[in-house]
């Protein structure tokens, strides 16, 4: 190591730390600080002064130890083993770690985001003397019994010809083809590195035309996000934000889960990684394990990999979506990413903006959504989706602040999560008065294939009925329920019925936590049906209460729970 | 390895300056020795090159520049931990306020810890029984949880955490770790008084910061509490309740230090660390897979004027896995424990309770319970404004379930240990005065095996 690659540390507080002599280096490059070599960032350069945010505890680090450079930006290794993996906010698997130095993470641990040991079976799909061009699938590899991996070239590659190419069983640092560059021979190696900060090219962003089916109900038939589209779920603490992005990352039809736990509890991800191996999935029946990556920087880890944690997600994300998956990411929570980024920001002294969140708090959140997106994948033929689902948690439940509003201005889907609906236990606790899809459009198309005409129909009715049904609810808290006519009763309970037998839905359910687009859409009709029947009998004359307590309305709240 | 200098570059508040420090680094700590010999602890809050911002535990008062010495002690604040420690009392400093000379320590460990891998954690699920009907019912404490009081000035939430630290029933070994933060000398002596009289002393460890004390010893004081838990707990193997009181105390310290360090303050004046800060804290709560022992945590915090919106209590809802809410208007209708189940939850209670664990209607039944007596406080608005007369029959009935659910099922004694089954049968005993097509939440074999069946 040349001498001019080390600096020194002259100051530190928390996780920033200062160092001087460090002329050359660049911005976002990687430094190892300390004698112990923990990991940081050089965030900001001040001549040969360089202010780095560190990834680790730095209680007992100070000023006069040196600061090694690497001359790198801070990556992401892609290749085959990132399924069914769990990392830490700057891609350490948290495994690993567990087993090189127990329980407790210690400071300074060094350990490959990848199993560098393992050999896969590769198989070739070009051969040599084929011309390809970035991104082009080179070969595959079974990653999981869910997923084949797709070895491409990567995308500093714009084209070659092969040179060599190899099936076999190779480790992800061995060699599997050489490509003829205009800048000579290129070696291909099934892994290889990404920075996180910057999106992975695409050929082209395409305009969303699916629905993500995420099985729930309120979700799917009210609220429907595309794949490729970006979504938020704001709430205050104990409504659920949680639990329904676990149920998303369960049941959601995508190919491929990213899971990002940023800066929320250590439990949760624990019940994760217990629960999904176990869990099967509906579309393949192999666990749940098989198509998930798991990124893990829980409230007591630091804060300042909480703010590397989403970028680490979206670019492997990004990574999977490139092979020609749709893949959805969910990041629990984007606000604690937010407060990282303030903490940092107020210990670089910067000019604070809105609630002490820097000014550029808005960028950030509007480029983060935007690597959302259905597009055509560089190379052949091939096209990937990113949805991403972002959860928020405004300070007091209070959704006037700074990063729930930044969210709602570039996520299409908002789901608004409803302390009164939580306390009255009824979940998902998502408001359907307040909430909103922007995707609705775009997807008719689909769902007039897929459920029929009447689906929709039946929707824009339903929703009627539960808007007119908080007007009428004014009314009956004045005068009474008795005091209504006899259609007013019925919308009263039509809405009664949507509400328990419909938009509730129990996630720890076997049967009720999941629901097909055709058993929601059957289950829709039998309330409207309900209404309709209603509707008419009224006019017919009959005496309401009657109307009321009419047959079918017994077998509505067992449909629920009916298997499919 | 300490290196000692002389002289003081400035004293503001409760930070010092010193210049000239060779070798230095964060969270060092300090000894500053006055004139006449008194000796200080402080901890480094910044280190640069040439200087060291020192944050005082103590106070400053008396101090003087030229003539004080400061020696770096060349390592981060740590504390001796020992099996001698059970049944002993110590201050924000770690030295013993019983009388008694100091345990003799079996290790040294630092008092922030590390964070525990996720990856070795194990989820919590074993059913812990506190014998309070509001809790074990419907908002269920699980081995390993951190669960919350929100309570306000002037209500009774230490007397529910008592009762729960006494009537707590685990298999194991089983040890109270107690932390109190700026609390009164009574409300201080009530906790040991009472542990004291149950016995349960014998197996606990206490830390007192009385409202007197250093302010900056409560910032430490949480930490070596759960030091001391986490040796108990996953050295020695026993199940560990940590109670600490009062949060809002503590948050309140740091604020000071903040202010002091003129940081860039968040909402309310709190810094913007607090998530962070409070996470590093409750975050210790937990089981590691495959091995015994467990911490479960029940931080006290009183709601500045009752508001669940201010700083404290929301960010530690963001944490925590649920609360326990204490309620005004139920302590002031007379009712003990005054928990107000609504707005309490338990974010654990599905993984606690069922067959096996506490009986296979509980799920459905707390489910009933929790919407039967919404649905009564909604019922109980309508007849405030319509009258009672106005309501319906159906109406009528959740009016009155409501009445019992607070009388019979809420209500019980500070000394009364209730075992599960009792609470789960008393929940059903009051649903029957609800008609029977209401009990939409409960399946329908449930139904018929606990409340049929006991009709006839």
């Amino acid at each position: 190591m040349s001498k001019s690659k080390t600096g020194i540390i002259t100051k530190v507080s928390g996780p920033l730390v200062v160092a001087k002599n460090m002329e050359g280096a660049s911005i976002y490059e990687v430094v190892k600080v300390g004698d112990e070599g923990l990991a940081g960032e050089i965030i900001e350069m001040r001549e040969g002064e360089a202010s780095i945010q560190v990834y680790e505890e730095t209680a007992g680090v100070g000023p006069g130890e040196p600061v090694e450079r690497t001359g790198k930006q801070l990556s992401v290794t892609l290749g085959p083993g990132l399924l069914t993996s769990i990392y830490d906010g700057i891609q350490r698997p948290l495994d690993e770690i567990a087993s090189k130095a127990g329980d407790f993470i210690p400071r300074g641990i060094e350990v490959p985001a990848l199993d560098e040991d393992k050999k896969w079976k590769f198989e070739a799909s070009v051969s040599e003397g084929d011309s390809v061009v970035s991104g082009q699938v080179l070969g595959e590899v079974e990653e999981t019994e869910t997923i084949t991996h797709k070895v491409m070239v990567p995308p500093h590659i714009s084209e070659g010809t092969i040179v060599s190419i190899e099936s076999g069983n190779f480790t992800v640092t061995q060699e599997v083809a050489q490509i003829k560059t205009e800048n000579g021979k290129e070696s291909i190696k099934m892994a290889h590195k990404w920075p996180i900060r910057s999106p992975r090219p695409t050929k082209e962003k395409l305009l969303p035309s699916k629905p993500l089916i995420t099985g729930q109900r309120v979700i799917d038939t009210f609220f429907p996000v595309a794949k490729g589209g970006a979504a938020s779920v704001p709430g205050p603490f104990g409504s659920g934000k949680t639990v329904i992005q676990h149920q998303l990352a369960k049941w959601s039809d995508a190919d491929v889960i990213i899971f990002i736990g940023c800066g929320e509890r250590g439990n949760e991800m624990t019940e994760v990684l217990q629960e999904f191996p176990e869990l099967e999935d509906p579309k393949t029946g192999n666990p749940l394990m098989e198509r998930t990556v798991l990124i893990a920087n829980t409230s007591n880890m630091p804060v300042a990999a909480r703010e590397a944690s989403v970028y680490t997600g979206i670019t492997i994300a990004e990574y999977f979506r490139d092979m020609g998956f749709d893949v959805a990411l969910m990041a629990d929570s984007t606000s604690r990413w937010a407060e990282a980024l303030r903490e940092m920001s107020a210990r670089l002294e910067e000019m604070p903006g809105e609630e002490g969140y820097p000014a550029y708090l808005g960028s950030r959140i509007a480029a983060f959504y935007e690597r959302a997106g259905q597009v055509k994948c560089l190379g052949k033929n091939q096209e990937g989706s990113l949805t991403v689902i972002g959860a928020v948690s405004p300070p007091g439940g209070d959704l006037s602040e700074p990063v729930t509003q930044n969210t709602l201005r570039t996520t299409k889907v908002f789901w608004s999560l409803d302390d009164e609906l939580a306390n009255a236990r009824h979940f998902p606790a998502i408001d359907w008065l307040n909430s909103y899809s922007l995707y609705t459009e775009d997807l008719s198309e689909y769902l007039d294939e897929e459920v029929g005409k009447s689906f929709r129909e039946n929707r824009t009715e339903a929703m009627r009925i539960l808007s007119k049904e908080a007007e009428l609810e004014e009314i009956v808290r004045l005068v009474g329920f008795e005091a209504l006519s006899g259609s007013d009763k019925l919308v009263m309970e039509t809405a009664k019925l949507l509400r328990e037998d419909f938009l509730m839905q129990n996630a720890f359910d076997k049967i009720d936590t999941f629901s097909t687009l055709k058993k929601q859409a059957e289950m829709l009709d039998a309330v409207m049906s309900y209404y309709r029947k209603g509707e008419e009998m009224l006019e017919e004359g009959e005496n309401v209460n009657e109307v009321l307590e009419m047959e079918e309305k017994d077998l509505i709240s067992k449909l629920k729970f009916k298997e499919e | 390895m300490s290196v000692k200098y002389k002289g003081l570059k400035e004293i503001v508040g409760s930070l010092v300056l010193v210049d000239g420090v060779k070798k230095v680094s964060y969270e060092e700590l300090v000894k500053i020795k006055t004139a006449d010999g008194e000796e200080r602890m402080g901890r480094v809050l910044e280190a640069s090159e040439g200087r060291a911002l020192i944050q005082m535990f103590e106070e400053t008062r008396g101090m003087e520049l030229e003539e004080a010495e400061a020696v770096f002690l060349g390592e981060t604040m740590k504390l001796d931990v020992s099996m001698d420690m059970m049944g002993r009392v110590f201050d924000g400093a770690a030295e013993p306020l019983d009388g008694h000379p100091k345990p003799i320590a079996d290790k040294s460990l630092d008092i922030n810890g590390n964070p525990m891998n996720p990856f070795s954690r194990e989820f919590p699920d074993d059913f812990l029984q506190t014998g309070v009907s509001a809790i074990d019912g419907l908002n269920t404490l699980v081995r390993g949880q951190k669960l919350p009081i929100f309570s306000g000035a002037g209500l009774p939430h230490s007397k529910i955490a008592t009762q729960i630290a006494r009537q707590a029933k685990m298999e194991g070994d089983f040890s109270v770790v107690f932390g109190a933060m700026g609390i009164t000398f009574e409300e201080s002596q009530f906790f040991v008084n009472e542990l004291e009289k149950t016995g349960a002393l014998d197996r606990s460890i206490l830390f007192l910061n009385t409202a007197d004390d250093p302010v900056i010893e409560r910032v430490t004081l949480p930490r070596m509490a759960l030091t001391a838990a986490e040796y108990l707990a996953f050295e020695k193997g026993r199940d560990v309740l940590v109670i600490l009181t009062d949060m809002t105390n503590y948050c309140e310290a740091l604020r000071e230090i903040s202010a002091a360090r003129k940081e860039v303050p968040g909402r309310r004046g709190y810094p913007g660390y607090l998530y962070t800060d409070l996470a590093s804290i409750y975050e210790r709560a937990g089981m590691i897979k495959d091995k015994p022992g467990s911490i479960t945590q029940i931080p006290i915090l009183t709601m500045p004027e009752d508001d669940k919106t201010h700083p404290i209590p929301d960010l530690t809802g963001y944490i925590t896995e649920g609360q326990i809410m204490v309620s005004r208007n139920l302590h002031q209708s007379g009712i003990y424990p005054p928990i107000d189940v609504l707005p309490s939850l338990s974010r654990l209670r599905d993984e606690g309770i069922g067959e096996e664990k506490t009986r296979d209607d509980h799920d459905g039944l707390a489910n009933q319970l929790f919407a039967a007596y919404a649905k009564g406080q909604e019922v109980k608005e309508l007849a405030t404004i319509l009258g009672e007369s106005a309501l319906s029959d159906t109406d009528k009935s959740y009016l009155k379930f409501s009445d019992l659910f607070e009388e019979q099922f809420l209500s019980q004694d500070e000394t009364e240990n209730r075992e599960i089954e009792k609470t789960l049968d008393i929940g059903w005993e009051i649903l029957k005065v609800l008609p029977r097509k209401e009990l939409k939440r409960i399946k329908d074999d449930k139904i018929e095996k606990y409340l049929d069946e006991k009709e006839n």
